[in-house]
């Protein structure tokens, strides 16, 4: 395997001068798409993308044109655009809302159109001023330019759009949550079923979620077909996928590449991608989904970036964020900050979240902090357990939404593939790496 | 300590002519209290209250529930250091210590001449240029201990007023069009929203006056 010479379908036009703006956008063809799919059938819109077979690219990775078809048949219907990247280390949503905001608006605008949604609500993570500053004078411009509004294109279709900030909650990323958030409440997950968006959402009514990086592939797809897009990758892993990259590599970033057909070996390797462990030095483990995947080790390294793959191998590939960590990592630090993330995080309403997050932070530190005893191993797996039965993955569920259930991963990662770094830790009395602890 | 005033309660009367429910624009209108006065006063909250038909409570209830709104006083800069898993592989908790030590606060403190506040956040998605750090939610990407003390000078003597607007200032850009799907243009829409919360607010004096007591917000 290797990288493929696949084109680059969500951030071609990252990078250009201008690229948010409507002139730079018309001038690489935008909102023709929009103009083809207007002219087509709604149910032959769905269709391309059923045969795309485009996965949701939010984290759960569901079929998008089935998600779509689910929707409960009623009037209204809405579409919502969940903007609100917040899984630690993906920040590939955060780049296409800055740099190409009208591709989002002519995806979500294509998207209402196949479902019959008059309303969309573009629901953009509060912290992105920028994100927003740009899709806000994106919306302006569409509006001026006939693709949003009455009769978009001369068409008997409207649609109006509305930018919507959060205010700082990772659970909003949830789309239960988010729906939530945008009625003005508290995010707290709504309990599935009956609560499936589909079926129960914005105010009751049928609600189409999608991702940003989701909507953001539609305009290709309807300008080069269902087809084109599934002749890439392989399998059910259609299409392109942005990757975004961190921690210990040379060239960190959002590499955008051809599904299934690349490893990541490649992606953390490739001189055009991640161009290797900076220093020189050797892949200890890395996180091949954002921070609620099982981690990998060296071993995994040659599995493909391949959504099925991924997950059979007994993790996924999620928001697409690839974490590495090299040999001067300290496995109980980056276990303890992850579990202190899903702790914060945790929205209050189910007792094993809530409850035990805060208990298997606390025990982390201690062991950090060199103040650990033997028994903790057993300890944090036990708690572990108590979040997700059986510590099986995908994990059982013993909360509202995933985001418990998501804490025991990268700890019985770090406790099973590190065993003997934790006991080190005990009894040595302090941290290896950092000495001090952590406050 | 201010109800929102003047251009800011036109903006909310536009913002809420943009939801099905006016309960839905209460987070933007939020953002355009800690806009007009750095933070959610009480008295802006309960503004915000009655222009929703909302119960005080409801307001605090929401607000107190995000990371970015503040009830309490913050600084005129809100300094948010990530030290989450792709910072804290790159210096992002020595960052964090390095900027303690520059403002001479602990992360949750503020200075006290009210000029900067430090806090420490989950991950804020620039992890491509680790480790992060905003400013206002402006993004400043791999930041070393030497150009966090140039940024701290900079904000100091204003130099970045253009690019770092005042905390809670999020969109500099207005929305311009109305539910034209819904053959509302942004004035119409403010009018039919205008006269929905001048009857709200007299229903809200009503009840106030039943009740013989006021409602007291985010203390």
């Amino acid at each position: 395997m290797a990288l493929t010479d696949a084109a680059p379908i969500v951030t071609a036009r990252v990078g250009k001068p201008e690229s948010w703006t409507l002139a730079s956008y018309l001038a690489d063809g935008g909102y023709e798409s929009l103009r083809k799919a207007l002219g087509m059938e709604p149910a032959a819109v769905t269709q391309e993308v059923l045969t795309s077979n485009l996965l949701g690219r939010g984290g759960a990775g569901f079929e998008t044109g089935k998600k779509w078809s689910m929707l409960r048949k009623a009037d209204p219907v809405y579409l919502v655009v969940n903007g609100d990247e917040s899984e630690p280390a993906t920040f590939k949503d955060h780049m296409l809302l800055e740099a190409d905001p009208h591709q989002l608006i002519e995806g979500a605008a294509i998207c209402a159109y196949a479902v019959g949604a008059r309303k969309a609500f573009l629901y953009v993570r509060g912290e992105f001023a920028l994100g927003i500053e740009r899709l806000t004078a994106a919306v302006n411009e569409a509006y001026g330019h006939g693709a949003l509004g009455r009769e978009i294109f001369g068409s008997r279709f409207s649609l109006d759009a509305v930018v919507h900030p959060g205010a700082g909650a990772y659970i909003c990323g949830e789309e239960t949550a988010l729906l939530e958030s945008l009625e003005g409440k508290r995010g707290f997950p709504r309990i599935k079923p009956p609560n499936f968006p589909a079926a129960i959402g914005l105010y009751g009514a049928p609600t189409v979620v999608n991702n940003v990086e989701t909507l953001s592939n539609l305009p290709w797809i309807i300008s080069h077909g269902g087809e084109a897009f599934a002749a890439l990758g392989i399998g059910r892993s259609t299409g392109t996928r942005i990757f975004s990259l961190s921690g210990h590599v040379r060239r960190p970033g959002n590499y955008e590449i051809e599904m299934a057909k690349t490893t990541f070996r490649d992606l953390i390797e490739n001189p055009r991608l991640g161009g290797g462990v900076r220093d020189g030095r050797a892949v200890k483990a890395f996180i091949p989904g954002g921070a609620s995947a099982p981690w990998f080790g060296p071993d995994h390294l040659d599995l493909a970036l391949d959504q099925d793959a991924v997950g059979n191998a007994g993790s996924m590939l999620g928001s697409g964020s690839v974490v590495v960590m090299d040999d001067t990592t300290c496995m109980v630090r980056a276990a303890w900050r992850i579990t202190r993330f899903f702790h914060r995080e945790s929205c209050g309403q189910c007792t094993p979240c809530r409850e035990g997050g805060g208990w298997l932070e606390k025990v982390l530190r201690r062991i950090e902090a060199g103040a650990g005893r033997e028994e903790d191993l057993d300890l944090l797996l036990d708690v572990c357990d108590n979040l997700a039965p059986g510590l099986s993955w995908p994990p059982r569920q013993t909360t509202i939404c995933v985001l418990g259930p998501s804490i025991p991963s990268s700890i019985t990662s770090a406790v099973r593939m590190f065993r003997d770094e934790f006991l080190r830790h005990i009894r040595e009395g302090r941290c290896p790496f950092h000495g001090g602890g952590v406050k | 300590m201010a109800r929102l005033g003047g251009d800011y309660l036109t903006r909310a009367l536009e913002t809420i002519a943009l939801y099905p429910r006016p309960r839905s624009a209460l987070i933007p209108l939020l953002h355009l209290a800690q806009e007009q006065d750095g933070w959610l006063t009480a008295d802006a909250m309960a503004h915000v209250a009655e222009l929703l038909e909302l119960d005080a409570a409801e307001v605090y209830g929401t607000a107190s529930f995000y990371d970015m709104l503040f009830t309490e006083p913050v600084g005129r800069h809100l300094v948010s250091v990530c030290t989450n898993i792709a910072c804290l592989l790159n210096g992002g908790l020595e960052l964090l210590e390095h900027a303690e030590e520059r403002l001479g606060i602990r992360a949750g403190g503020t200075t006290a001449d009210g000029a900067f506040t430090l806090e420490e956040v989950e991950c804020i998605a620039l992890c491509g240029e680790a480790p992060c750090l905003a400013v206002n939610w402006r993004f400043f990407g791999s930041v070393s201990g030497e150009s966090f003390d140039r940024l701290v000078e900079d904000l100091s003597d204003g130099r970045l007023s253009e690019e770092v607007p005042s905390h809670g200032t999020l969109c500099r850009v207005r929305r311009t069009v109305g539910l034209a799907a819904e053959g509302a243009a942004v004035g119409a829409a403010e009018g039919a929203a205008k006269g929905a919360a001048e009857g709200a607010a007299e229903r809200a004096a009503e009840r106030d006056a039943g009740a013989g007591s006021g409602t007291e917000v985010g203390r």
